[in-house]
């Protein structure tokens, strides 16, 4: 299935900004971040579709999964 | 050494030194300011008349070797809101009085005579002097004429044109290491500072004695356990460092909570063109400065130095609210212009937070069209000019809104509401509605928890647990506000316990003191009680505590409203 990933910050260094991405059905977040390189340590917030999930999260067909390491500001 | 209490009389013209009394003598930044207002300010004065007054005042950590704690507050009854009043920046001022041994300054009465003073503090105590050349000039040139006067290193504090008019969203600004400013942004104390005629005061700390320290070697190792945390933390060792504030813009707009053309929406096509990576990209590419410190021993750096595209200084301190308020709500999709903006804002001297939605509502009112970038610029010239047009608009938001006869404005006890919408964060707006400065995303950032997971995680879009969230964060943003520290060590002190015993440890290693984590609370709490007794006096009750009906409307993408019944807001007060 296809989904839209979305990098923040210092996430898309030497990656993307938004990108298509092709995922097995119902995959959890947690294989996203593998693919990406991603280790799940160093994720602050996970969004799918404007809400907060974590990794065990299964994405469905079309949702934007947004990645942002831990931020902060105000 | 002794600390004092300087006493300002601009009726008389003179100042005193005065001993601290026993009941002050460990109380320093917000909880000193907000005590002293409660205590000698009629409560149902006029801001602008002779019974009230503005005080200073470093915070209890302020002028030592403890990492960010070089926050200044500042005091009054708001001329903007009418409610008590505490606005804390950054700059060197802080740090210069307190190794003067400075504990505080009231500044009170009014001058007789029509004219403008300075004022200057050295380890000889306080001069004040008529002011001529200054008069009608923006902040900036009169940093630079203050450190000819006086010399390089010098501490400002001054009024831009709004301050000297006495607009309500006037503001106080601070200078940082490099001549730029910082600001005691909100509330108007500008123009509080502009009725008491003070066009600048400078500080000179050359001879200082310094900050007594009780107990130097718990100091030295409480403040290195406390640094320590700050660098481990990633929020405050890495990524304020390298995005700024600004790095909100997009994690707002995509979880829906970016408020955007005047709070209709929670999120803004123009996003990445104003976000924080498309901001550090252009200041690296200018060579400007990505991390800049606005005091001494600010180890997080979330200032930055901000380049125009032929690598010539803009502006600095160029933060998430600004770039949201012209950006999103304004639907601005130039980071340049909105960069040309802030300097405008800081020359002139006036909040960028009050002005950027100002500036909404002008949209609204349709003086402007919304998206109209150098129509923004025209109509900020004209609140520095004084023009009808500019004096109707520094007047504020809430002030715009009604000469215009709108519903659809933004604001809490007459203070614009930021940069956080209150359906799809909901954490914040409990703290807009009870907060007792008026909508104020400092008084109780439940942003952190609601978006950030920092502190834990309490959903933006539902009710549950924001109301014990605001109450707990703003009890202890009281504390920090008046330790003299930066807000932001708050995301490690949030994270990490060993932080907060830390600040604990040192405020009982200078003071000489045995306080605990609970006193601190203690110390909190008291501090919203005080403030609030003194709004109550001055005419507030709970039904000021509410946001605007028009929140009642459904915030896309989530589609969430504002549904807090008043039993539910009130109930933050239970403590
Ligand atoms: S983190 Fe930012 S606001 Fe805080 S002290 Fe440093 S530069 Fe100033």
């Amino acid at each position: 299935m296809n989904i839209t990933v979305k990098l923040f910050a210092s996430f898309r260094t030497g990656r993307f900004g938004e990108k298509n991405f092709d995922c097995p059905e119902a995959c959890r977040i947690s294989y996203v971040l593998q693919e990406l390189g991603i280790s799940e340590s160093e994720v602050g917030v996970l969004l799918v579709n404007g809400r907060h999930g974590d990794v065990d999260y299964s994405l469905a067909p079309d949702d934007t999964l947004s990645i942002f390491p831990l931020i902060g500001g105000g | 050494m002794t600390e004092k209490i300087y006493r300002v009389n601009m009726t008389t013209l003179t100042a005193s030194a005065e001993d601290v009394p026993q009941e002050w003598k460990t109380l320093g930044g917000r909880a000193l300011t907000s005590t002293v207002v409660a205590k000698e300010v009629k409560p149902g004065c006029h801001p602008l008349g002779k019974y009230n007054k503005l005080v200073f005042a470093p915070g209890m950590l302020s002028g030592t070797a403890c990492a960010n704690s070089g926050r200044l507050s500042a005091g009054g009854k708001s001329p903007l809101t009418g409610t008590i009043k505490e606005s804390n920046a950054g700059g060197t001022s802080s740090q210069c009085l307190a190794r003067l041994g400075v504990k505080a300054i009231i500044i009170e009465g009014l001058p007789q005579k029509d004219a403008f003073y300075s004022m200057h503090l050295d380890k000889n105590g306080i001069t004040i002097a008529e002011e001529t050349e200054l008069i009608g000039k923006g902040n900036y040139e009169v940093i630079t004429a203050v450190r000819k006067r006086r010399g390089d290193k010098v501490g400002v504090l001054s009024i831009g044109p709004a301050g000297e008019m006495k607009m309500p969203l006037a503001n106080i600004s601070v200078r940082d290491p490099e001549g730029n400013m910082r600001s005691h942004g909100r509330g108007g104390l500008g123009a509080l500072m502009g009725s008491k005629k003070i066009k600048y005061i400078s500080i000179d700390d050359a001879g200082a004695p310094g900050v007594a320290i009780a107990e130097p070697e718990k100091f030295k190792e409480a403040s290195r356990v406390f640094a320590k945390c700050l660098l481990d933390h990633p929020v405050t060792g890495q990524g304020l460092k390298t995005y700024g504030t600004n790095i909100l813009v997009n994690i707002l707009h995509e979880a829906g909570g970016l408020p955007t053309e005047n709070f209709r929406t929670g999120r803004f096509d123009g996003h990445d063109k104003i976000s924080g990576e498309t901001m550090h990209d252009t200041i690296v590419e200018r060579s400007g400065k990505p991390s800049h410190g606005c005091h001494a021993g600010c180890i997080i750096q979330c200032s930055q130095v901000y380049n125009d595209k032929k690598g010539a200084y803009l502006t600095s301190g160029f933060e998430y609210e600004t770039i949201w308020g012209f950006g999103a709500d304004c639907c601005i999709e130039d980071l340049d212009l909105i960069a040309q903006a802030d300097h405008l804002m800081d020359d002139i001297g006036i909040d960028s937070i009050e002005t950027a939605v100002t500036v909404s509502i002008a949209m609204e009112a349709g003086i402007i069209a919304f998206g109209d970038g150098p129509g923004t610029l025209r109509l900020i010239k004209e609140i520095g000019s004084g023009s009808h047009l500019g004096r109707l608009l520094g007047a504020g938001t809430a002030a715009v809104g009604k000469a215009y006869g709108l519903s659809r404005v933004p604001v809490v006890k007459g203070q614009a509401i930021p940069a956080y919408d209150p359906r799809s964060v909901k954490g914040m707006g409990i703290t807009y509605a009870t907060s007792t400065m008026g909508a104020d995303h400092t008084a109780g950032y439940s942003t952190a928890t609601n978006i950030l997971k920092v502190g834990g995680f309490v959903d933006p879009l539902k009710k549950e647990g924001q109301v014990e969230l605001s109450r707990n964060l703003q009890i202890a943003t009281a504390l920090i506000d008046s330790t003299g520290l930066c807000l932001f060590v708050a995301f490690a002190v949030l994270d990490k316990p060993e932080a907060f015993t830390a600040i604990v440890d040192m405020v009982n290693a200078k003071y000489g003191t045995s306080i605990t984590g609970d006193d601190g609370i203690a110390l909190g709490k008291s501090v919203l009680k005080l403030e609030r007794g003194f709004n109550m006096e001055a005419g507030f009750n709970s039904t000021h505590d509410r946001l605007p009906e028009f929140f009642e409307e459904l915030c896309p993408p989530h589609n969430t409203v504002w549904d807090f019944t008043d039993k539910e807001i009130d109930s933050f007060w239970d403590f």
